[in-house]
């Protein structure tokens, strides 16, 4: 299950400043797009505005084609998962983090709890899950939520720096596995991040966000140019990353 | 001291006794103090929740309102509420001027402020992104106020310890309202001022222990409530 986001003429002002302003912006269905820019580019904002969490001034949100309005956004963010820059776990234990959002939309208890063991099996948190939230540590947190958003089963995955917490070895083998999920499930695909490092794992789509604007987009060579796409050259000491993955 | 003794020595032999005088007294605080408090928690939540969530022209205002509530005296609200039910007031065709129900009224119109202003600092006190994240999980209105609530709940049980805490303990309105009528709207404070000023100190103090115990008994069982581990299984 895959789904296409766009947005057209987006404008978003907060205490008199234009944080947002967007002409045209679309992920395609089964896209895997990293963002990047400068602290307080936006970057942030046009994840909530995408996640439907936002609503902006003005602009018009489609997903699927169909325009986003009052009457369908329940519908439509239940086809969505976030993982937010921290994780905002619900204080009560892992395995209930996990399942009570897919309780929540509407997913039967036999499968929820079903899902809810595999995907703490995948992100290695099984031993944690009947552990309460507020005793995790940082990568630990970061984990349950990414496998909260992926137990959702969303047509679209949305990430706002989700491995900032996580030491390097965690991060070297979770972004090779959530490589690995997201090319077999073709799930669309946006993320956040300021580590250069971890884009040719996941893709090698890059938008680079400057004053709310989206001022570039394409492939990562051209972007980043020659030297950012091998990763000897952000990760000398690691061989088996160096090629990356992701045609794009 | 000999009094105190004296007062803790009667206490002892009032609850042995079963003193059927006392032990109605008894029945009575508890039951209008936790139907005040009750009705307060039916007021007071959704009022301190709507405040911390909306943003409106005037919130500011009702925020202030609600913070000078939290500290009204008993005395004027026992004014206010029998100025309500007495024959000629507004509310005087009911009758209620005098009865449990009354106590119950004024009772409630003390602890709500408190419930509300508690409640709306509970939940203004949560992560402003977790509501997002609440809303991200695909949650219904009523969905997100449930997990919001769940997440504000130690601060939500401790509105109400405060709300209970303020009637329990009050004596003013009770006496207005209610006019301490024997075996009708006596309770365990208004029968303690009585005793004590007919000079019946002994007996006095028997009534302020058993409220004391009481209050004790209660909030011991909220806290209790507020601090056991995994409520959500
Ligand atoms: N509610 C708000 N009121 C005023 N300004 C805001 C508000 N929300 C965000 N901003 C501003 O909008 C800009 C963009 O913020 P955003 O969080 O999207 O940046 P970002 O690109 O994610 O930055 P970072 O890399 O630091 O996470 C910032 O300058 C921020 O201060
Ligand atoms: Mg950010």
């Amino acid at each position: 299950m895959t789904a296409e986001l766009s947005i057209t003429q987006l404008k978003l002002r907060r205490s008199g400043r234009e944080i947002l302003d967007i002409d045209r912006f679309v992920l395609d269905s089964g896209e895997i797009l990293a963002v990047i820019g400068p602290n307080g580019a936006g970057k942030s904002t046009l994840l909530q505005v995408l996640a439907l969490l936002l609503v902006p001034d003005t602009g018009i949100i489609e997903l699927n084609g169909e325009m986003i309005v009052n009457g369908n956004r329940l519908a439509a963010r239940r086809k969505l998962a976030v993982v937010f820059q921290e994780s905002l776990l619900l204080d009560t234990t892992v395995q209930k983090n996990i399942e009570i959002p897919l309780r929540i939309r509407g997913v039967g208890r036999t499968e929820a709890i079903r899902r809810t063991r595999e995907w703490m099996a995948r992100l290695g948190i099984t031993h944690l899950s009947g552990r309460r939230a507020r005793s995790l540590s940082g990568g630990e947190s970061q984990r349950t939520s990414i496998a909260r958003a992926l137990a959702m089963q969303p047509e679209i995955l949305l990430m706002d720096e989700p491995f900032s917490a996580l030491d390097y070895p965690t991060r070297k083998s979770l972004l090779a596995e959530l490589g690995d999920i997201l090319h077999t499930t073709r799930m669309t695909t946006i993320f956040v991040t300021h580590d250069f490092s971890e884009i040719p794992a996941l893709t090698r789509q890059v938008a680079v966000m400057f004053d709310g604007r989206i001022i570039k987009r394409g492939n990562i060579q051209d972007i980043l140019g020659e030297t950012a796409v091998s990763v000897r050259s952000w990760a000398p000491w690691d061989e088996d990353m160096e090629d990356g993955r992701g045609a794009g | 001291m000999n009094i105190f003794t004296e007062g803790l020595q009667s206490a002892f032999q009032m609850l042995r006794s079963l003193d059927p005088d006392v032990l109605s007294i008894t029945w009575r605080t508890i039951h209008v103090s936790t139907v005040a408090t009750f009705i307060s928690i039916l007021i007071g939540i959704p009022i301190g929740t709507i405040l911390a969530l909306t943003r409106f022209r005037g919130r500011g205002v009702l925020v202030s309102l609600i913070n000078f509530g939290m500290g009204l005296p008993p005395v004027v609200v026992g004014l206010a509420t029998w100025l309500m039910l007495t024959r000629y007031g507004p509310l005087g065709m009911f009758n209620l001027l005098y009865t449990p129900t009354a106590i119950i009224m004024a009772q409630a119109v003390i602890a709500s402020p408190i419930v509300a202003g508690f409640s709306l600092a509970a939940i203004q006190s949560l992560n402003p992104k977790m509501l997002l994240q609440i809303q991200a999980l695909g949650t219904t209105r009523f969905q997100y106020l449930m997990l919001l609530l769940w997440e504000a709940r130690l601060g939500i049980l401790s509105a109400v310890i405060a709300g209970f805490g303020g009637v329990i303990s009050e004596v003013g309105a009770s006496m207005m309202v209610g006019g301490n009528i024997r075996g009708y709207t006596r309770v365990l404070t208004t029968a303690t001022v009585l005793e004590v000023s007919k000079g019946k100190f002994e007996l006095a103090t028997a009534l302020s222990i058993i409220l004391l115990a009481l209050t004790f008994v209660i909030v011991s069982l909220l806290s209790f409530l507020q601090q056991r581990k995994s409520a959500f299984r």
